[in-house]
């Protein structure tokens, strides 16, 4: 599914990612974990094709395909979907509108036609209901105004209807109550198939107990220093992260 | 001939058509002597600076139209807010159209200005509010020398007016260009709430310059929505002068949506004559190839305890100009004023181009004003946030443009023109994104 070499990205001539290798292979969910400033939210974006970092060193491929050179939109196209961290208020466009010209548009690419009205609708209440969302919130302006659990609510909603292949989501547990985190882990799971994957990225283990990882890595300095399965995120939530600091300087 | 000059005799012959103990006819002289002394405004003027009428001063406009058309309303429709129930006062070629107008007496009036000046029973009306607020400017002053029709509203007190008024000036091209200048008087007693929208509008691609003064008088508790819709063809040019005088306790939101017309410049001045007064300025200008709009705005700010919010966004393209040029007068007299002001402008193409200029005079000490100015690009996180669900870049940059303007909208109480208006923006952004607004 993804497959990354010795990726070295890098924002205004300040390097971030130093040598990141990483194999994600349909069916998988992997979690990425790491101190703050480790490089977690920069290969989430540096993956979905955010233009502000440069990308000096190393490949990605999305099943089999190099995918470095295209822009933000066809990777999402081919199925890269990131659930923001903190996404962006649209004031004047409702969630159904915009989710509406999400898939429209990615239709298009793919020479579809627009998905039928009646389909879309039966789409929308379809996957509002998995997330428990109210009718009335489809109707507000994208993000304008929503909570911290809306929106992160909000996104998973948006990568239920794209149906991604590969699926990051950057922080998704930050702001939300352990109720809209059930809910939001619930979804996600529900999304999960053979055929696609997921990348969790966090700073707590909090979320693993109900997104449960089949490989835990850990971000430190740009550079994944050490990886594992599940328990190695039970054992980073008791001791914390500077065991792993001593154990790279050693 | 120059047409100030065709205006010098022009007036003559409309003195002669005209009552001379006309109640007014000592203010139409004066005003004329005023316009003559000072001519049209020109770019040495600062007020003038970046707007110059040259261009649209050069045709050789018809001051009083020969010809009356009729209309009919099926042809003009899409011009009405036409889904809300409303009175209606219409104006063909600066003539009255009785048949597209729905205008009453009844606890309200909503009629003419032509009424106005020559019936007993506006009289007092109109010696208490006509030229009380409109400044002695030469253009305004050209307005009220030319005053004869228009719109002529006055609420009485404890009235909620339910329709709201639409005001609305065809221009059908009979004549080879046509200047008007239509009158406007809005009264609106205590306790009133009274909701209006104005739209001029020419239906060909002869010339037509418009030279409007309304004086809009809120008085205590009063609340007055004001809507301009301004999304002429490329053949029309408008001056608007509007002045709103309030009084305790009253609110007055004036709404200046610009898309579209040659050149439109906005004159809009608030005076605040009491305590508690808030009022509200507000403005979305999308414009592009060879448009320019002008927002003039004051607020004085003359007594304590008021507000004061002005809002105006723009979005330029192609080789349009724009101009904000804020003021904000706060008397000693007036403290704890709250004054607010922004301006922000997105500029899409190289060739656009926007002064803006906030201009704060403050004499009292106990103040609050805030004012800022942007011009800038697209956020381009947001744009990052939107082509990760599959929107192209182009499609994303538009959406945002829209969600940049669109946010003025929030104090729009009218359904029914907020969804015109936010149809208006997508149309003039070329928003094609599947959705129904």
């Amino acid at each position: 599914m993804l497959k990354i070499n010795n990726l070295h990205a890098s924002v205004e001539d300040k390097p971030i990612l130093r040598g990141i290798n990483l194999e994600v292979k349909p069916g998988e969910v992997h979690a990425i974990m790491g101190p703050n400033g480790s490089g977690k939210s920069t290969l989430a974006s540096v993956i979905a094709g955010k233009e502000e970092y440069e990308v000096s060193e190393g490949e990605i491929f999305l099943e089999g395909e190099d995918i470095e050179e295209l822009g933000a939109e066809e990777r999402a196209h081919k199925g890269v979907f990131l659930s923001f961290q903190y996404p962006v208020e649209i004031p004047g466009v409702s969630v159904t509108n915009f989710m509406k010209t999400a898939i429209n548009e990615t239709r298009k690419a793919k020479g579809l036609e627009d998905m039928p009205a009646n389909v879309m609708l039966k789409l929308i209440r379809e996957k509002s209901e998995l997330l428990e969302i109210d009718r009335k919130f489809l109707s507000r302006s994208l993000n304008e105004g929503f909570s911290g659990g809306e929106k992160k609510r909000n996104e998973i909603f948006q990568m239920a209807m794209l149906e991604p292949k590969l699926a990051i989501l950057d922080e998704t547990d930050s702001g939300l109550d352990i109720d809209a985190l059930r809910i939001v882990a619930n979804g996600v799971n529900k999304l999960k198939s053979k055929d696609n994957a997921t990348i969790v990225i966090t700073h707590y283990q909090r979320l693993l107990d109900y997104i449960v990882p089949d490989y835990v890595h850990v971000l430190h300095n740009g550079r994944i220093v050490k990886s594992g399965t599940a328990e190695l995120a039970h054992e980073l939530e008791a001791k914390g992260y500077d065991w792993i600091k001593e154990e790279v300087n050693a | 001939m120059e047409l100030k000059e065709k205006l010098v005799s022009s007036f003559m012959a409309f003195e002669n058509t005209i009552d001379v103990d006309s109640p007014i006819h000592d203010i139409r002289t004066d005003a004329f002597k005023s316009f003559e002394a000072d001519g049209f405004p020109n770019k040495r003027q600062e007020a003038w600076k970046y707007t110059s009428l040259n261009s649209i001063l050069k045709e050789d406009y018809s001051v009083f139209p020969k010809h009356e058309e009729a209309l009919e309303y099926k042809d003009v429709k899409k011009y009405f807010i036409h889904d809300i129930d409303s009175y209606k006062i219409i104006f063909i070629d600066g003539k009255y159209s009785s048949h597209l107008s729905a205008t009453t007496h009844e606890g309200i009036d909503v009629c003419l200005m032509s009424s106005a000046l020559s019936k007993p029973k506006y009289k007092l009306i109109i010696d208490n509010y006509f030229n009380k607020i409109a400044t002695k400017d030469s253009l305004s002053s050209l307005n009220t020398a030319f005053s004869a029709e228009g719109a002529y509203i006055h609420i009485p007190k404890n009235k909620v007016v339910e329709k709201p008024i639409q005001i609305i000036h065809f221009s059908t091209g009979t004549e080879a260009a046509l200047m008007l200048q239509p009158r406007n008087l809005v009264v609106v007693d205590e306790n009133s709430h009274v909701q209006i929208i104005e739209r001029h509008q020419s239906l060909t691609e002869n010339p037509v310059l418009t030279n409007s003064v309304t004086e809009i008088f809120a008085n205590k508790r009063a609340i007055v929505d004001y809507y301009k819709i301004q999304n002429d063809k490329q053949s029309a040019s408008l001056i608007d002068n509007t002045f709103v005088n309030q009084k305790d306790q009253s609110l007055a939101k004036v709404h200046t949506f610009s898309f579209g017309g040659k050149l439109t410049r906005n004159n809009l001045n608030f005076y605040q004559n009491g305590e508690r007064i808030d009022s509200t300025m507000k403005g979305i200008t999308i414009i592009g190839d060879r448009q320019h709009v002008d927002h003039n705005t004051l607020v004085h700010h003359i007594e304590p305890n008021c507000e004061s919010h002005q809002d105006y966004k723009g979005i330029y393209d192609a080789n349009s100009t724009g101009v904000f040029n804020g003021k904000v007068v706060v008397e000693k007299l007036a403290q704890k004023t709250n004054a607010f002001q922004a301006n922000n402008n997105i500029l899409i193409s190289d060739k656009a181009m926007i002064n803006t200029k906030p201009q704060l005079e403050i004499f009292a000490d106990d103040v609050r004003c805030t004012h800022g100015c942007t011009i800038g690009q697209l956020d381009e996180s947001a744009m990052f946030y939107l082509r990760s669900r599959g929107i192209p870049e182009k499609e994303a940059r538009v959406l945002l443009m829209f969600a940049f303007s669109n946010n003025v909208l929030d104090s729009v109480k009218i359904p029914e023109i907020k969804q015109r208006i936010t149809k208006l923006i997508a149309q003039k952004l070329g928003v094609n994104i599947g959705f129904d607004l």
